[in-house]
């Protein structure tokens, strides 16, 4: 079967529909689906849900979805870089669903994984486990949150094989891979794509029985806080 | 007189210890690492993907692939690992992250932090916050004693949102350092020029 497609608007082909719920991967800039993301812009696909730990910039990222106003609800863990999702948010046009991040990174691996919940000790006694189930466990209280699983999940990796097995650079690598995992569809951008066997089985970060559909393309990877040393 | 931000970092890094895998967060923290005593053997983690934190590039070498959980350009270590966030977090849910040095608010004396919302005003999230003081096996607050309008962070109760709910060890402020024990706070040791009596009178919270 073929992954590999031409561009990030031919790989998004009869994917995309009105109200879908998509995972992406990514932290702040680094790492995020930028081609992917211009290419839903493009398309025009609205009322979309993001799982995203963030929401870009104001003109990059899940940023310029926010200035074509596609995007309905973020369930995210900060979103304090975006002017225009402040604007939105506090203007009552968009939903905004804070998750912990490490909670965020758990439902997206978990959903992916065939675990529809879980408890965890994070955000207990604390506004995110209002009306969330409680449970003790040796003496210690914990809630219950959901596994997320996504209609699509679209994430960027360093280098993928045609068989979708992928390899991710430094910290480009956060989210993707349990964004990828909880997609019924994931699709991945890369910066290269290799010949088969070349990135070696046991280097694999990511297999490809969770990659559906692979493209390769120019990445502008943007800095967000260019942040230096004197020598 | 008390301390400033360099003195409260250099103070912070006193609580680091030999072998241990320790998350420093935005601010004041980030500068306890300038402070790591000489031959103390301690990896940083940044918990968007990473054990092994280095220093901040020089120019030219910066990278877009390598950055810190405040987006900033970092380098890497020869013991660098990388890895996703659900492995990031399960370090730190699961205990394995010794130590935690944090900003803060508000500190409550039963050991409440809240750092991450101010209703109506400031909604920007929780970030890893929540997750590290859940998980973490010592929670130290860094933080000014006052807020710019000379309020004291140090109080009965929070009056914002919580991060967390009895989850600060210590709190290090320009003032002072207090414990949080049964009951209240206790006074570990004033800042330079910072007597006991303007110390407690800074502070809302009980002290024991």
């Amino acid at each position: 079967m073929k992954k590999v497609y031409g561009s990030a608007a031919e790989a998004l082909e009869g994917v995309l529909h009105d109200g879908m719920l998509i995972a992406a991967g990514g932290f702040g800039l680094c790492g995020i689906p930028e081609l992917l993301l211009n290419a839903i812009r493009d398309a025009g696909t609205k009322d979309l849900t993001f799982a995203s730990n963030n929401a870009g910039v104001d003109d990059f990222g899940i940023g310029i979805l926010l200035q074509t106003k596609q995007v309905k609800k973020m369930i995210s863990s900060y979103v304090g870089e975006n002017k225009e999702f402040m604007r939105q948010y506090l203007g009552g046009e968009l939903e905004l669903e804070f998750n912990p991040q490490g909670t965020l990174a758990e439902r997206m691996r978990a959903g992916g994984a065939g675990i529809p919940g879980f408890y965890t000790k994070t955000g207990v006694g604390t506004v995110i486990a209002e009306g969330k189930e409680h449970k003790d466990f040796d003496g210690e209280t914990y809630i219950l949150e959901r596994g997320i699983v996504a209609d699509l999940a679209i994430v960027k990796a360093w280098k993928a094989d045609d068989t979708g097995n992928l390899v991710f650079r430094k910290t480009a690598r956060n989210f993707n891979p349990p964004a990828a995992m909880c997609g019924k569809i994931c699709i991945a951008e890369v910066e290269e794509i290799v010949p088969r066997g070349s990135l070696g089985g046991d280097a694999i970060h990511l297999p490809g029985i969770y990659v559906h559909r692979i493209i390769q393309g120019d990445h502008e990877k943007r800095i967000e806080q260019r942040t230096v040393r004197t020598a | 007189m008390a301390w400033d931000r360099n003195q409260m970092a250099a103070r912070a890094a006193l609580e680091l210890q030999d072998g241990w895998y320790v998350n420093l967060g935005i601010g004041i923290p980030t500068l306890v690492s300038n402070y790591i005593p000489e031959g103390m053997d301690v990896t940083l983690q940044s918990e968007n993907g990473m054990l092994g934190m280095g220093a901040f590039p020089i120019e030219g070498e910066e990278d877009a692939d390598l950055i810190n959980a405040g987006k900033q350009t970092i380098t890497e270590l020869d013991r660098t690992s990388y890895f996703d966030s659900s492995t990031s977090f399960g370090m730190i849910r699961g205990g394995k992250i010794a130590m935690a040095i944090l900003g803060a608010m508000e500190v409550a004396e039963n050991g409440d932090l809240a750092n991450w919302m101010i209703p109506g005003k400031l909604v920007k999230g929780m970030g890893g916050a929540m997750d590290l003081v859940a998980g973490v096996g010592r929670v130290v607050v860094v933080m000014d004693h006052a807020s710019k309008h000379g309020d004291s962070k140090v109080l009965k109760e929070c009056t914002l949102p919580l991060t967390g709910k009895a989850v600060v060890d210590r709190i290090i402020t320009n003032l002072g350092v207090l414990d949080v024990v049964e009951g209240g706070l206790k006074i570990v040791e004033c800042a330079e020029g910072v007597t006991e009596e303007e110390l407690r009178a800074a502070t809302l919270a009980t002290i024991v």
